[in-house]
């Protein structure tokens, strides 16, 4: 079996120009990953921003020794949107991550990647895409154990890769609204990236004072992060070739080598779970989908002694 | 003119001509002896559940639920026990003593029209009409079954024969008179 | 002045067999409809059809002219897909009209399968630009999209100028304020997805709790998603529909949208205009009352409009959430 991979997702929050820039200096220098996804996921009037820098950030990533992705936006409608992706698109020699259908007519034939937006659910949707030339498959988050493990042999049938992300939060909605304008009374049009307030998102709590969810423009994440530290095990034997880090402001690359040290089994689930917490990881996680429970719970150890 | 007032979110019926609904169902339940109203019920669940086997169907594992139907206008309330095996309606003192899995409350009128298909019970809910506590998904899928007969229980109910009944069928039709109105 | 237009069909929400055929002698050219399983985004109970009702409807709605598009439209899930691919079997042995799809699993079976069977793709698929609705056409023909509730009428109208396929739009009903398809809110509180069981807001997990103030509070699973006080309408019990607080703001506000439902009588020219050759009424999970209403209205509105007469429907703002209307995103870009 080859050496699971350990990938970097993209920067899902609206992060300065230089934040961001550092960032992905620092993946690329020290983080002990094998692919990191570039570009922006989910609001393309963003993009301006960090367009001029992506260059010279793709350039540190490949001489850093990393595999570059380029994503396209998990939602298209307007004209803005279609031009960020269809300028992805255009661009010589990429490998794009396809996140929504309007990139799929103009990959067809050509290797690339279906993102953790896109539905694929079964054996059937996998090979049809497989057919248009997607040769990896980040599986959306709410999939229970059961299902990666069917999905997991077809796309071994079909030698394309499987990824699935472990850490940070998840992805719950997408909406054509944008819920941090809203929230200050602005539009999306109007919305004077107040967004950039918020590095790892907007938390919403309910009317008895519990936390929720949280807001990324006009994403809802999960509140709790993801953390797969004690189903990573389960998931090399059933199959799965990547593994997925959901960048936060937290320290990313102790997080990297934390899960590196995972997949290598050089420390257990429950170091890493420590190690999280002392990295100032909030608390509690969550494991939820994979054991086919609410999301948000944190389901105790079923297969100890990993 | 002076007595023509429009509905406020609580009001507890609609309105017809000068005489509110709840008075006017007092009026109309007057001619039911208090006594035989539980034979009533226990015939009127019998012969609902002999002639509509397809409410349980759609009930599914609800038929095991208890149903506590409050009408505010009644002094009593209805616990309803749609088990096929042996379907219970009956009238108790409104109280705590009283339980069921699932509530269903609002205003005589509202209920019946809900009863007799004519009724939106979602749109009663929005407007909070009708209140619904303790198990949901009983309180909905009572309600999807009720929905999905042709016809509607009312129309049973007024068609059963008997002397019990002469006077309940008068009610029933005076009823649909009033609602057609509305 | 007297502008005249070809007929829209009118596409009309049937849960229940009664609720059928209430829409079908109510004017309904087409009716849509799931069975009582998850491979339908209204999987709730004591709702929708057994494959005998459905063959029966089929026939009621045939007898009088009325087209019946079944909807297949949750994402097939594996390992259990087969669940999916026995829908459109069914659909196609009982000549339902069409077969409203959402996942690519079930729409390459369906086309591989049954070459004549009618496709549309489901709002759940969440297309939303030309060039995704142009996968689906090429991929599978499909006939029909349903577009999403997130476009304005001139962006309908440019993609009505760029697709090869019939557009379905939606009129009046619920309006949901996530990217259908794509929301897994439901899962993350109950454990059972919209996505890959037909359920949102699942009622085995709504609890509604009256305080001694006279206030309810509406829960989902561990989540207290709304409160309102005594005299307050109310809405359906979905995450998207509830009141939060965020930081720098205590007082809990409807963060994502309040309870209101999708009116657009009065937007009905200038949708036919923009290309619209089907209307939508959602509402499976109604009462045939609501479908009645709701269905005679349209009919009376549709047959208005193509006559050149304005229509009225002022009167279905009571079946409505929170007895409110709204013209949602169709109207202005604001809205978003």
């Amino acid at each position: 079996m080859a050496k699971p991979q350990l990938t970097m997702g993209p920067v899902l929050f609206h992060w300065s120009a230089e934040q961001k820039r550092d960032f992905w200096f620092r993946v690329a220098d020290e983080a002990p990953v094998d692919v990191a996804y570039l570009g922006e996921v989910i609001c393309s009037k963003r993009t301006p921003f960090f367009d001029s820098h992506l260059p010279e950030v793709a350039e540190r990533l490949i001489a850093g020794g990393k595999k570059v992705v380029w994503v396209t936006m998990a939602e298209v409608l307007s004209k803005l949107d279609r031009n960020t992706v269809s300028g992805m698109i255009v661009l010589e020699g990429a490998e794009i991550e396809a996140n929504d259908s309007s990139a799929l007519s103009r990959l067809s034939g050509r290797p690339h990647r279906i993102g953790q937006y896109f539905n694929v659910y079964n054996e059937l949707a996998m090979e049809h895409l497989a057919r248009n030339g997607a040769c990896h498959f980040t599986l959306p988050v709410e999939l229970p154990a059961g299902s990666f493990s069917t999905l997991a042999a077809t796309a071994h049938k079909l030698g394309a890769g499987m990824e699935v992300q472990i850490f940070g939060r998840v992805g719950l909605a997408l909406s054509a609204r944008c819920y941090h304008a809203r929230a200050h009374g602005r539009t999306k049009d109007n919305c004077l990236f107040v967004c950039e307030n918020d590095p790892d998102g907007m938390d919403l709590k309910t009317h008895s004072g519990a936390p929720f969810l949280s807001i990324n423009g006009i994403q809802t994440l999960s509140h709790r992060f993801l953390n797969l530290s004690r189903e990573v095990g389960e998931l090399k034997e059933i199959g799965v070739t990547a593994f997925r880090l959901s960048p936060h402001s937290c320290d990313m690359i102790a997080v990297s080598r934390l899960y590196r040290e995972l997949l290598d089994e050089r420390v257990t689930a429950d170091e890493t779970d420590n190690r999280l917490v002392e990295l100032g990881v909030r608390q509690p996680m969550m494991n939820g989908f994979f054991h086919a429970k609410p999301g948000f719970e944190r389901v105790a150890a079923h297969a100890s002694g990993e | 003119m002076n007595s023509e007032r429009r509905d406020g979110p609580r009001a507890t019926g609609s309105i017809v001509g000068t005489v509110s609904v709840p008075h006017l169902i007092g009026r109309l339940m007057r001619p039911l002896p208090l006594f035989p109203i539980q034979p009533i019920l226990g015939r009127i669940v019998r012969e609902v559940a002999c002639k509509r086997p397809e409410l349980f169907e759609r009930l599914g594992p609800h038929v095991r639920s208890a149903f506590v139907i409050d009408v505010n206008e009644l002094p009593f309330v209805l616990l309803l026990k749609p088990d096929p095996a042996a379907p219970g309606l009956s009238a108790l003192r409104r109280g705590p003593s009283v339980r069921g899995d699932a509530t269903i409350r609002g205003p005589f009128m509202d209920l019946f029209r809900v009863v007799d298909g004519r009724g939106d019970s979602d749109a009663l809910f929005f407007s909070r009409d009708i209140n619904i506590g303790g198990d949901t998904e009983a309180a909905v899928c009572l309600r999807n079954a009720l929905d999905d007969l042709d016809g509607s229980i009312v129309e049973d109910i007024a068609a059963m024969g008997g002397p019990l009944f002469a006077p309940l069928r008068m009610v029933v039709s005076r009823l649909r008179a009033l609602e057609e109105r509305t | 002045m007297n502008e005249t237009f070809a007929k829209p069909e009118l596409v009309c929400p049937a849960g229940t067999p009664a609720a059928l055929r209430t829409a079908v002698d109510a004017g309904a050219d087409a009716v849509y409809c799931g069975l009582a399983n998850e491979t339908n985004a209204r999987n709730f109970a004591g709702l929708n059809f057994t494959p005998q009702a459905l063959e029966q409807s089929i026939a009621y709605a045939h007898d009088r002219g009325a087209k019946v598009l079944l909807a297949v439209n949750s994402f097939a899930t594996s390992p259990r897909a087969q669940l999916w691919f026995d829908a459109v079997d069914l659909a196609a042995r009982l000549r339902a009209d069409a077969v409203i799809v959402a996942d690519i699993g079930v729409a390459s079976y369906a086309v591989s399968r049954y070459p004549g069977l009618r496709l549309h793709l489901s709002v759940q698929a969440g297309a939303s630009s030309p060039e995704a609705i142009r996968y689906y056409c090429e991929e599978f023909g499909i006939s029909r999209v349903v577009l999403p509730r997130i476009l304005t009428v001139p962006e309908i109208d440019a993609i009505h100028r760029e697709i090869p396929c019939e557009i379905e739009a939606f009129v009046f009903g619920n309006i949901g304020m996530m990217a259908e398809g794509r929301c897994s809110l439901t899962n993350y509180v109950t454990g059972v997805s919209t996505n890959m069981n037909g359920v949102c807001s699942p009622a085995s997990d709504v609890r509604y709790v009256e305080h001694s103030d006279g206030s309810t509070a509406a829960t989902l699973g561990d989540f207290e998603i709304d409160c309102y006080a005594a005299e307050e309408k109310t809405g359906y019990p979905t995450i998207c529909k509830g009141r939060y607080m965020r930081p720098g703001r205590e007082e809990p506000y409807y963060a994502f949208e309040e309870p209101v439902s999708l009116n657009l009588s009065a937007l009905l020219p200038d949708l036919v205009r923009a290309g619209v050759s089907a209307l939508k009424i959602e509402g499976r999970q109604r009462s045939r009352s609501y479908v009645h209403s709701v269905v005679s209205a349209y009919r009376r509105a549709v047959d208005d409009v193509a006559a050149g007469r304005t229509p009225d429907l002022s009167t279905l703002a009571m079946l409505t959430e929170g007895g409110k209307q709204t013209q949602g995103a169709y109207a202005t870009k604001k809205w978003r």
